[in-house]
């Protein structure tokens, strides 16, 4: 049921504090893709991106010079690249194109584009019925579900910023992540930054930089005559829940059940099968809840579970190795550098912050405000 | 067109689905919209049943304004137009519909999960109002 398609490069634009263009990072990110695989522009002939204009992967290939046979722009916040690798895979079995590059740049940090309110479309219902009352967007509902969460099982804070701690001592074994050389991270670091939305400080929060990534898609058979070793898509999966704040009934369970479990099936894989996981951690809450939804383990289990150094490196459990959202870089969409790092892992090339023998690796994207969710199963080429 | 939030935001004029439920507004009354086919309760007002997908019997009820905290933040960061610290919840009303509101309390960082509230008012320029809550016990 697995899949015949492989990434078969990916790489990073330039991250943290660009000063350059959206563009000029999506272009940097794509070369640095095709490089990587040793292909050219000229054998694209699929494009997924987003976050660009209205007209996204139009304006990339505009910009490219390319004319696709297939594209995709599928506006899903940060899951979207998970998304596309879905779609890349059916295009390219399907016959409809050969070659995909999925990419995503955005300089929101050089350009203080974001904003605490998020982007209000005056014609949606939340614009009636929610934004009135002054939610952060998507802070405030990420700090609801934390509440929500540690209410039910009797969590507290010190336990949720485990997963921030531990992000940070990933960051510190990556040069290209943006608190690389700012140090350790301490429990009473995250509990006493600024609050934010209670019960959430700053430092549950995903960084604001500038930065970008590609990935490039083509069948297993093509990849395995091109300079890199194949990382094999295995499975794929996804669900859309909301886009209001109140039309999920319980805010501790998300649609990351049904997208693992869509994944699993397709690949014929267990949790328990995952040597490396790369999931998205916008904020803390994000992952814990995230976890126990894919079954890396049960209902109101994470906070104990991820506890004692599991997730940190050298742990049983080795969990955004880049440093994640939180440490290494969060450019609005991070989904794109969840696929980087997963492929990187499974082809040995993370120096210091290796995870030995990596063969599977997940990748999950969640995006808006527990909105969307996909996961990726991918694996080395056997 | 839309209309100032007294302290912050704005609240864009209502569309043919939701003028109803912003009319009762004008009355102080909350309405909560009702699939007379199924049963189905829903909020926000749609232009068809989530439940059964019937497109033509949506009505309303009254709500009695009774509700339950399902989950709260306090907002600490000032945006545009809000004063921190206050208090966005998810509040669960007795007839089982969720709706994101303010909880009005002295003592924002004391209100939580399982509060009860009952319903109150923030009256808007142009003679709609916003439901918010208080608390109606400890």
């Amino acid at each position: 049921m697995t899949t015949s398609v492989a990434i078969a490069g990916a790489a990073e634009s330039d991250l943290g504090v660009t000063g350059k263009s959206v563009l000029g990072l999506q272009a940097q990110a794509i070369g640095r893709a095709l490089e990587d695989a040793g292909l050219t522009l000229a054998d694209v002939d699929g494009l997924a991106t987003t976050g660009v204009s209205r007209f996204s992967a139009t304006q990339v290939a505009d910009y490219l010079g390319l004319r696709p046979a297939w594209t995709d722009s599928t506006f899903a916040g940060g899951s979207a690249f998970e998304m596309y690798v879905a779609r890349a895979v059916q295009a390219i079995e399907a016959g409809q194109c050969s070659t995909v590059v999925i990419s995503y740049g955005s300089n929101q940090r050089s350009a203080r584009s974001r904003s605490l309110a998020g982007v209000v479309e005056s014609h949606t219902p939340e614009a009636q019925f929610e934004t009135p009352y002054g939610p952060l967007y998507p802070i405030s509902y990420y700090a609801m579900a934390a509440q929500r969460y540690l209410h039910r099982y009797g969590g507290t804070r010190e336990q949720l910023a485990e997963v921030a701690v531990a992000a940070r001592e990933w960051a510190l074994l990556n040069p290209a992540a943006f608190r690389h050389g700012t140090g350790p991270l301490s429990v009473a670091d995250v509990v006493g930054a600024p609050m934010v939305s209670t019960p959430l400080t700053t430092a549950d929060c995903c960084l604001v930089t500038d930065g970008g990534g590609a990935v490039v898609l083509t069948s297993l058979d093509r990849a395995r005559d091109l300079r890199r070793p194949p990382v094999r898509v295995l499975g794929y999966g996804e669900c859309t829940t909301n886009t209001s704040m109140t039309a999920v009934d319980d805010l501790t369970v998300t649609g990351a059940v049904e997208s693992g479990r869509a994944a699993f099936a397709r690949a014929g894989l267990t949790p328990a099968d995952v040597d490396v996981a790369e999931v998205y951690d916008s904020f803390t809450i994000t992952v814990v809840l995230t976890l126990e939804a894919l079954g890396f383990c049960g209902r109101g289990e994470a906070l104990d579970w991820i506890a004692g150094g599991r997730i940190r490196p050298g742990g049983d459990f080795p969990l955004d190795t880049s440093g994640g959202g939180l440490s290494y870089c969060h450019p609005g969409q991070y989904g794109v550098l969840l696929l980087v790092e997963a492929v990187r892992q499974l082809r040995g090339e993370c120096d210091a912050r290796q995870v030995a023998g990596a063969e599977i690796a997940l990748a999950h994207g969640t995006g808006g405000i527990l909105s969307t969710h996909a996961t990726v199963l991918l694996g080395v080429d056997r | 067109m839309s209309t100032e939030v007294p302290g912050g935001g704005q609240v864009p004029d209502p569309d043919e689905v939701t003028a109803p439920w912003w009319d009762a507004t004008r009355r102080r009354v909350l309405l909560v919209q009702r699939c007379a086919a199924c049963g189905h309760a829903q909020h926000p007002p749609r232009a068809l049943c989530t439940a059964c997908g019937s497109p033509r019997d949506l009505g309303w009820s009254e709500a009695t304004g009774d509700g339950v905290v399902d989950a709260c933040t306090v907002v600490e960061r000032a945006m545009p137009g809000f004063r921190p610290p206050y208090v966005v919840a998810r509040v669960r009303l007795a007839e089982g519909v969720l709706l994101l509101s303010n909880v009005v309390a002295e003592r924002p960082h004391d209100v939580g999960v399982g509060d009860t509230l009952r319903l109150d008012w923030r009256p808007l320029p142009d003679g709609r109002a916003l439901p918010v809550f208080v608390l109606s016990q400890r």
